[in-house]
């Protein structure tokens, strides 16, 4: 009566050796001392997640397939996406890591327990406190995000939604100096967090009741036959996409995203402004392809319909702020919305596109927030606007760096900024969604104005300010970098990743 | 009785529990309010699998409430180390981050 699944553990052994990895890191939490705990979980972290991506690309990509009692997926849209977190995890855990001279990353509170000012702080950075449950943490959650894009079961989405966001809710909670809005940041991102997937809950419950199962291909099968729940399916779609869409930060639930990107210890913003939203927009891809295909004519108009308010509020608010982090979160917005630009374009040019997007994306964002995290003035950040003027003639390779990631934001040609808006945009062309890309267009146009503004800050501000870079070590400087060569290279070059998005876009149902 | 009347009554709870999100300041109260949507939730589950007679329903809920109390065991320490730090735990006082 009750067989045992079949599992093809080759598939899903990235997964396993990333949790994997997560858990050793916890123990080695109790067992090492003090002195040694941040540079053996850095290194853990690291080569877990490097042979996570060598078994991915190794082994996974032979064995793909529907496995484990029809749970997961491993296709090549989840390989493509889980390759992408990896790689991109790897850059963030590096920054994370940065320590600017001191014994401990610098990020993070020396005692994420004690309370803000207090003596049990003071004795905490004493004594030499680490907060190296960063690097366990990071690993689980981008276990996570692995998961999120594979599972083919609306149960196993709901619980990797949950695997990748707890961590993410105590790390945005961790930063070492204005801790009070960091714990602000932590509280909000969690409430609205627990909120939203409350909701993705409820609208699977309300499938799984339409179709009588959790699974995609039941689901796919169920639509279109009379089950006699019909009246279940369009709220239970409606409440899911509002789940995943509170995860990307696409209007109307984007309200969390400029609090927490700015109260968040900087490289985490990074990490999880490019990670969770590759991870979600890979499941919100697979959702959407694989499970609501025969429902599209329900949702395409309403996704199409918040990916193009999306666009809009993101840049128009980008305008008005005066707090770099702020302006960082608010194009995060809007380029949620040239994503999603991509993801109603349906077929597999919509798959490719996006997926070509996110890794564009994600190169960009994480060199971004390392570099505003270099940025200092009397010893914290400094990300007023103000403070930023003249730094170019003072800083010139951190100007540099950070005026080129700007442009890629802009999508100036020549950056994969460009390449990712032109192929998103031609696949909604392509497929009647052309009112789409004219307002994508339009709003990339206007969040121009103010990334040009802040490089005019950079270069020709006044240079009166006490703000200075701090000399980032080794491991800022290779993140940035490959950052910055990825982000030219997609831009001069982006045929062979747009070749492997193309081929990757074909969904196992 | 119908069984469909358990799905309303999921319904309103799930309801009643995004109200007092919306509505409650203090933030052990938003956090019942999530909870009861996830019970919610859990009370749907397992009418519908009564409905469509597979036990898939009642096995997914065990699975919910696991995430449920993962989810509790954060949330109230993020809570409490707020509530420390500021002798308060109304959400109107978290402001810190406005613009």
């Amino acid at each position: 009566m009750f067989d045992a699944p079949e599992i093809n553990y080759l598939a899903i052994l990235p997964l396993i050796i990333v949790f994997g990895g997560g858990l050793i890191g916890c123990l080695l939490e109790g067992f090492l001392a003090r002195g040694q705990r941040v540079r053996v979980q850095l290194w853990l972290t690291v080569a877990t997640l490097v042979a996570a991506l060598v078994v991915l690309v190794w082994l996974a990509r032979d064995n793909q397939g529907i496995t484990a009692a029809g749970t997961v997926t491993v296709d090549g849209p989840t390989l493509m996406i889980q390759g992408l977190v990896l790689s991109l995890s790897v850059i963030g855990v590096l920054v994370m890591s940065e320590r600017l001279g001191g014994t401990t990353p610098d990020a993070f509170t020396q005692a994420g327990v004690s309370v803000p000012g207090s003596h049990e702080e003071a004795e905490a950075v004493r004594l030499g406190g680490t907060t190296t449950e960063i690097y366990p943490l990071t690993l689980l959650s981008v276990g996570g995000m692995m998961l999120f894009p594979a599972a083919n079961d609306l149960l196993l989405m709901f619980i990797a939604l949950e695997i990748l966001s707890l961590p993410l809710y105590v790390l945005s909670g961790l930063a070492r100096r204005r801790r009070l809005l960091s714990q602000e940041a932590s509280l909000k991102y969690f409430l609205l967090g627990a909120f939203s997937s409350a909701f993705f809950l409820f609208g699977a419950v309300l499938l799984y009741g339409y179709a009588g199962s959790m699974r995609l291909d039941a689901i796919a099968d169920a639509i279109g036959t009379e089950t006699g729940m019909d009246g279940l399916l369009v709220p239970g779609i409606l409440l899911l996409a509002s789940g995943l869409l509170f995860k990307v930060g696409a209007v109307p639930f984007h309200s969390w995203t400029p609090d927490v990107y700015q109260g968040a210890p900087t490289p985490v913003t990074g990490f999880m402004a490019a990670c969770t939203k590759v991870a979600a927009f890979g499941a919100m891809l697979r959702l959407f392809y694989v499970g609501l295909e025969a429902a599209r004519l329900d949702w395409q108009p309403i996704v199409a319909a918040i990916a193009a308010v999306t666009m809009v509020v993101g840049a128009v608010l980008s305008i008005v702020q005066t707090d770099v982090k702020r302006i960082l979160a608010y194009s995060s917005i809007a380029h949620a919305g040239f994503v999603l630009t991509g993801l109603v374009a349906m077929q597999e040019v919509g798959a490719s596109s996006t997926m070509f997007y996110l890794a564009a994306y994600g190169f960009m964002t994480i060199p971004a927030f390392a570099l505003v995290a270099l940025v200092r003035s009397a010893g914290s950040e400094a990300t007023h606007i103000n403070q930023w003027s003249g730094l170019g003639r003072r800083s010139p390779w951190m100007a540099a760096a950070f005026s080129f990631l700007l442009l890629a934001f802009a999508g100036i040609p020549l950056t994969s900024g460009f390449t990712g808006k032109f192929a998103v945009f031609a696949a909604a062309v392509a497929n009647d969604y052309a009112w789409l890309a004219v307002i994508g267009v339009l709003a990339s146009a206007v969040t121009a104005y103010i990334y040009f503004k802040l490089i005019v800050t950079l270069y020709f501000g006044d240079t009166r300010s006490d703000t200075a870079v701090v000399a980032p070590s080794a491991l800022t400087t290779f993140a940035v970098v490959t950052g910055v060569l990825v982000t030219l290279g997609l831009g001069i070059a982006p045929a062979p990743v747009l070749e492997l998005a193309a081929n990757a876009a074909q969904f196992l149902r | 009785m119908s069984l469909s009347v358990y799905i309303y009554l999921a319904t309103i709870l799930f309801t009643i529990g995004a109200l007092v999100v919306l509505l409650r300041r203090n933030t052990i109260i938003v956090f019942m309010g999530v909870e009861l949507m996830l019970n919610a939730c859990n009370l749907a589950l397992i009418t519908f699998s009564r409905m469509h007679g597979n036990l898939d329903g009642q096995v997914y809920t065990l699975f919910v409430m696991v995430v449920a109390a993962a989810e509790v065991v954060v949330g109230l320490a993020i809570i409490m180390s707020i509530y420390r730090a500021r002798r308060s735990a109304s959400v109107d006082d978290a402001n810190l981050l406005k613009l």
